[in-house]
């Protein structure tokens, strides 16, 4: 039992914990400024400041505010089910670094390169809506289940028509390894000959992640805060912490399917001499301006036209496209060769 | 030796859920100690190198059956001392469900029920391809057989459920998108110095 403790699985463990900490760390951080960067974008659209007093041009905003959420005080509720209620927050935050593990960040700069990537990026973003349920139930309050129960309905609406997008990038990438798919589109992104779809994708991922304008789980005017009403201090930072990084992961998988990852837009001279990591961050940051866009333009969804739209409308357009892709890679030959065993 | 310290810990932990699947008093939590289950029994498939099927079981049943089944049964007005009411009526017959299943299982195990096969050796072609390849060539006909059955299920619950109530106002968005400006808006030149309703009221009284 010891051996393995002092020989090589010591040096194999330490050296995926200190990846884990390369990848989580700059995250959190990341996490941190997009909470001031989406107050900062939306204030400039609506001609205001945004948050701009703490620290240069209001840097040490984010920090100012942990800090604020640390000094407070965790409120139980008397009525809620302390186990599952303090469980929530943990499982929401944990889910959203979890997925990070498959991320390619550059040629090979990936903690676990499997073959299943995108089944568990899939996976891992369709097991957020439980961290929701979980917290609205065990809150024992009307607002709060509310909330959950339409997040969990609209997670899982949504879920199906981003499967059958994923269905026609796997369709034009012939493999489930998300380092492949990025190689796949050395020469065109997927965005462009599989624009609607990924229009789609785009407009599913501001749902699962309960974004503007479907973010009805917690529609304030009628539900308070909907599903984290009664969350204080470190446990409501954790909610708030686990959907900020669940942004960026469906933003890095929005950029993976449809924007070629981490390369240059054109293989040619000043652009693919900057280094790959910094294209895939410049893009995840592209894809995230757009959600705080989305954010600041549209109004909120009604829950009808939510579900009519899930349903109605993605549902049946993505499945006639993924017929009309296959039928267009068959016919033209162009099917990516898979080798059967 | 690591590979086996994981197996006796998902086997373990999915064998201690599954047990709370039944005896906790709640019923919410027995649906979350069925999710830790599935989760342990994913995490066995990825030990013996079924990774696709790994991710399957946490995509259909942890990512889409049980939030259902989590959102009914938290739905539900359970009286939870009504349901331990029950529970010697039905212990019998759970008894005898179970040791049909132990049997069959220990058939299985020690019969000839898999014909002393061992699981395949992981092969370097990935089994995602490994089960296509064979999924939708040897047995394509079984596999639309199965989405055939899938689809009469649907149609039977959508028909169930659908019913048709008068009065309930819904919103067509295409009929909202045909409305012409001449089909319903309607200019009335008004006379100064006349009362403007007098138009209206006229039209209506003919």
């Amino acid at each position: 039992m010891m051996d393995f403790l002092t020989h090589e699985w010591a040096v194999e463990l330490g050296w995926i914990l200190l990846q884990i900490l390369f990848v989580i760390g700059p995250l959190l951080i990341a996490v941190a400024y997009l909470t001031l960067a989406e107050r900062r974008v939306i204030g400039f659209m609506q001609l205001r400041k945004g948050p701009n007093v703490v620290g240069p041009f209001g840097m040490f905003q984010p920090f100012a505010d942990a800090l604020k959420l640390m000094a407070k005080e965790t409120i139980l509720p008397a009525g809620a089910n302390k186990v599952v209620f303090l469980f929530a927050p943990m499982l929401t935050f944990i889910l959203s670094l979890v997925a990070w593990a498959v991320i390619p960040f550059g040629e090979g700069l990936v903690i676990a390169d499997i073959n299943v990537g995108i089944l568990y990026l899939f996976a891992v973003s369709s097991l957020g809506v439980y961290g929701v349920i979980m917290a609205g139930w065990a809150s024992n309050s009307k607002y709060a289940f509310l909330g959950a129960l339409r997040s969990a309905a609209q997670m899982v609406s949504y879920e199906v028509s981003m499967g059958l997008v994923i269905i026609n990038v796997l369709l034009c990438a012939g493999s489930l390894n998300l380092s492949a798919i990025v190689e796949a589109q050395r020469d065109m992104w997927f965005a462009l000959p599989l624009l609607p779809m990924f229009v789609v994708f785009f407009i599913s991922t501001l749902a699962e992640t309960n974004r503007a304008p479907f973010d009805l789980p917690e529609g304030e005017s009628e539900l308070v805060a909907g599903y984290f009403v009664e969350y204080s201090s470190m446990s409501f930072a954790l909610f708030f912490l686990g959907e900020y990084a669940n942004m960026i992961l469906m933003s890095s998988m929005t950029v993976i399917l449809f924007l070629g990852g981490w390369l240059p837009p054109l293989d040619i001279w000043p652009l693919n001499m900057i280094p790959g990591p910094l294209w895939f961050i410049l893009k995840i940051m592209l894809v995230l301006f757009v959600f705080l866009w989305v954010r600041a333009t549209t109004p909120r969804y009604r829950y009808d036209q939510l579900m009519r739209l899930g349903w109605k409308i993605f549902l049946p357009f993505s499945l006639i496209y993924v017929v009309l892709t296959a039928g267009y890679l068959l016919v033209s030959g162009n099917l990516p060769d898979v080798s059967l065993g | 030796m690591i590979e086996a310290l994981f197996f006796y810990l998902f086997a373990g932990v999915m064998l201690a859920s599954s047990v709370m699947v039944v005896v906790s008093r709640n019923p919410v939590y027995s649906v979350l100690f069925l999710i830790l289950a599935f989760f342990n029994a994913a995490g066995l498939f990825v030990l013996i190198g079924a990774e696709f099927l790994a991710m399957l079981l946490v995509v259909v049943y942890v990512g889409a059956v049980a939030v259902l089944f989590l959102f009914v049964v938290m739905m539900l007005d359970i009286n939870f001392a009504e349901m331990r009411a029950g529970f010697q009526k039905y212990l019998p017959l759970g008894l005898i469900v179970g040791g049909i299943l132990v049997f069959e299982l220990v058939v299985a195990m020690y019969g000839d029920a898999f014909g002393g096969k061992t699981a395949p050796v992981v092969s370097e072609i990935a089994n995602t391809t490994r089960l296509g390849g064979v999924l939708y060539t040897k047995y394509a006909f079984l596999f639309q057989l199965a989405g055939l059955i899938l689809l009469v299920a649907m149609i039977g619950a959508i028909s169930l459920t659908l019913r048709k109530r008068a009065g309930v106002r819904r919103q067509i968005i295409a009929e909202q998108n045909a409305r012409r400006p001449a089909d319903v808006l309607e200019v009335i030149k008004v006379p100064s110095g006349k009362a403007p309703a007098a138009a209206n009221t006229g039209k209506a009284e003919e």
